[in-house]
């Protein structure tokens, strides 16, 4: 049975405690969030195996550190949309302001729309499929994980890239320092096949390009002073 | 030097310049021949007004003492009280400074765990996230959330008894950290998510805010998250004492952490430890007056750090108005960092035992700041633990015993009106009167 909340009579506490309450064992499994109204720290820290829809667009922090739980966004989000979330999805039918999954230590996020700057910065595993364009700095410092852009993305992917890996299939406006463009394996083609079926995007794995690191910048050498 | 070699005529003495020291000279030597800056542990070394530079006035003919080995002197306090449902109680107001998992060994960890549940205060995290040494150890653990998030996740959010927005510290206000490919054990790039070896830097700004109005929001996540009971610091490095008091308190912090110069770091540039940032003196009055400002001293909790040492720092920050001070350099120094019983080892590394601050190289024979197995096996936790706590007794039986001397029957009753000046600066940054005068030097200008 679908439990609904809704969020401008009851309360930003009273729904996050209802929803961090819930457990594996949960039988209330389905839930909805009507009126989000841009409220930010909507359905954050979650721990359990729920589907949550929330009905509109909210501010910052959408799914914040979110464990297990899968979370639909029926609007736009704000900045740092899946902050550090550890596994579990969210899915945002709209756009994602900036720092979209940041810090992301598992999971997959899905934004059908478009992201903003920093998308992906400092990523630490999870798994981000983008729809649309994503803005400069994006994947800055992103450690490991998988980044998938199926438009464009902006000035200086993947500065400082550590492990993370980056498909784009549009253009690169530019690379960020240590940044290359790398081949397409076929376990590539099969990874990203994976992720993008995963993301419910029907693009083909075989238009994108891969960008991960040089590992130039890994231990610090005089000679690559100019690159940072 | 004149050159004339007559006998007759009087020689100069060769002066070497106040300028081009002999430390300066062989610091442009080095980098001359290395091309890069030089990388160090630690806090400012140069000498800046401090705690020294001030004298309590003890009781008088108008003052009235208490006595020393009967009455008594509170020292506990409160941390957290603003919108926590559990602050943080503390039986003294001497806190330990986060220090991370990777540049101190887990042992070190786990001894400074020990040492302060012994003594009845709190210790906190670091970079690279809660390892159980110290959860295990800790009664009262604060959780750094820090720019690069290494190793940040819900669960151990949510065991922490507070949480430590670090924001900045005094060694390099405005800087990331630094930790060197020899120092990432196998443990330390697991728990940070990056390759075994690498030179691994931490972020020197948030990821996902950028200002106090986002931090404000980010502060109620982690409230949302950790279900609005535990108290959340935010922590600066001492820079505009003033305004980031007011800014911190604008966006809900309960308790203000401001951080000196004299502040210690696992490693940064030289440069940056000794020329950016204030001194810890400098910083206390203006943040007590952001606080006094907002009618929120005392309700919003004020802890000091950089470059306490004693009894005697200890009650001179807190009669400046901090709650509480917390210490991180003088934590390792008891635990056995730089003890010359090392002496030979540290020639070795070419330096001498006081002066050994590369402690990034990972190769400290104390066994402290390392990962090296043969030399974290130099170190016990509970002998390190043990040591700590008798310090901590130490510094808190100090402070009372001046206390006391002023009249005072709680540390928190101390006030600027105990204190004097013996410099013109030091008189100036604390706000109290020179020796032996009624002139409190700066005080027809802001205090900001």
């Amino acid at each position: 049975m679908m439990q609904t909340f809704d969020l401008e009579a009851e309360g930003l506490r009273a729904l996050n405690t209802a929803l961090q309450a819930q457990t594996r064992e949960t039988n209330q499994t389905s839930w909805q969030v009507l009126n989000p109204k841009g409220a930010h720290a909507v359905a954050v820290g979650l721990d359990a195996p729920i589907d949550v829809q929330v009905k509109g667009s909210t501010g910052y922090y959408c799914g914040g550190m979110n464990k297990q739980a899968t979370i639909r966004v029926a609007g736009s989000v704000g900045p740092g949309a899946a902050e550090n979330m550890m596994s579990g999805r969210i899915i945002v039918e709209g756009d994602a302001s900036q720092y979209a999954g940041a810090t992301g230590h598992g999971g997959m996020l899905v934004i059908k729309g478009n992201a903003a700057s920093r998308c992906g910065i400092s990523m630490k595993g999870i798994d981000i499929v983008v729809h649309g364009n994503i803005g400069h700095m994006s994947a800055f410092m992103a450690q490991s994980g998988t980044l998938v852009v199926c438009g464009d993305a902006g000035d200086a992917l993947g500065d400082s890239l550590y492990e993370a890996r980056l498909f784009v299939r549009g253009s690169v406006q530019s690379l960020g320092a240590d940044c290359v463009e790398k081949d397409m394996r076929p376990e590539h083609i099969e990874l990203l096949r994976g992720l993008l079926e995963a993301g419910e995007c029907d693009a083909k794995p075989e238009e994108f390009k891969r960008y991960g690191s040089a590992r130039k910048l890994y231990n610090f050498d005089i000679d690559n002073a100019g690159d940072y | 030097m004149r050159n004339d070699k007559s006998p007759n005529i009087p020689r100069t003495e060769p002066i070497m310049s106040a300028t081009f020291t002999p430390a300066v000279n062989a610091e442009i030597r080095r980098a001359a021949a290395t091309g890069i800056y030089d990388i160090r542990g630690g806090g400012a070394k140069r000498r800046v007004p401090h705690f020294d530079d001030l004298l309590f006035l003890g009781a008088s003919m108008s003052r009235y003492p208490l006595e020393g080995y009967r009455e008594r002197c509170n020292t506990s306090v409160s941390l957290g009280t603003r919108y926590a449902q559990n602050p943080i109680e503390l039986d003294i107001p001497i806190t330990i400074a986060g220090m991370s998992f990777g540049a101190l060994s887990g042992p070190a960890k786990e001894a400074l765990g020990r040492g302060a549940l012994a003594a009845g205060t709190s210790t906190t995290t670091g970079d690279g996230g809660m390892t159980p040494e110290e959860r295990d150890q800790s009664s009262k653990l604060v959780y750094q959330y820090l720019p690069s998030r290494y190793g940040m996740n819900p669960d151990d959010l949510r065991k922490a008894d507070a949480i430590e927005m670090v924001v900045g510290q005094g060694a390099k206000p405005g800087g990331g950290g630094m930790l060197l490919g020899q120092k990432i054990s196998d443990r330390v790039a697991e728990m940070r998510t990056l390759p075994k070896g690498i030179d691994q830097r931490s972020a020197c700004r948030h990821p996902d805010w950028t200002g106090p109005d986002d931090l404000e929001i980010k502060i109620l996540e982690l409230r949302e998250i950790t279900g609005w009971k535990v108290p959340i610091y935010v922590k600066v490095g001492a820079t505009r004492p003033y305004f980031d008091t007011t800014l911190a308190v604008k966006a809900g912090a309960d308790v203000v952490v401001i951080d000196g110069m004299q502040g210690g770091t696992a490693a940064t540039q030289d440069v940056f430890i000794e020329h950016v940032g204030l001194p810890t003196l400098a910083c206390i009055r203006p943040a007590v007056k952001a606080l006094q400002d907002l009618g929120l001293h005392r309700e919003v909790q004020l802890v000091v750090s950089g470059g306490i040492r004693n009894g005697a720092d200890v009650a001179k920050a807190m009669a400046l108005g901090a709650d509480a001070v917390a210490i991180g350099t003088a934590a390792l120094i008891a635990l056995g960092d730089n003890d010359p019983k090392w002496e030979a080892d540290y020639q070795k590394l070419g330096t001498t035992a006081g002066a050994y601050d590369d402690w990034h190289e990972g190769q400290d024979p104390a066994g402290i700041t390392t990962q090296d197995p043969d030399l974290m096996a130099r170190f016990d936790p509970v002998e390190g633990g043990r040591r700590l706590r008798n310090y901590l007794k130490v510094m808190t039986l100090e402070a009372q015993t001046i206390a006391r001397a002023c009249g005072k029957n709680d540390l928190r009753n101390l006030e600027p009106e105990d204190l004097c000046a013996l410099t013109i600066e030091a008189a100036a940054m604390a706000g109290v009167p020179l020796a032996g005068t009624s002139w409190v030097p700066g005080t027809s200008g802001d205090i900001t």
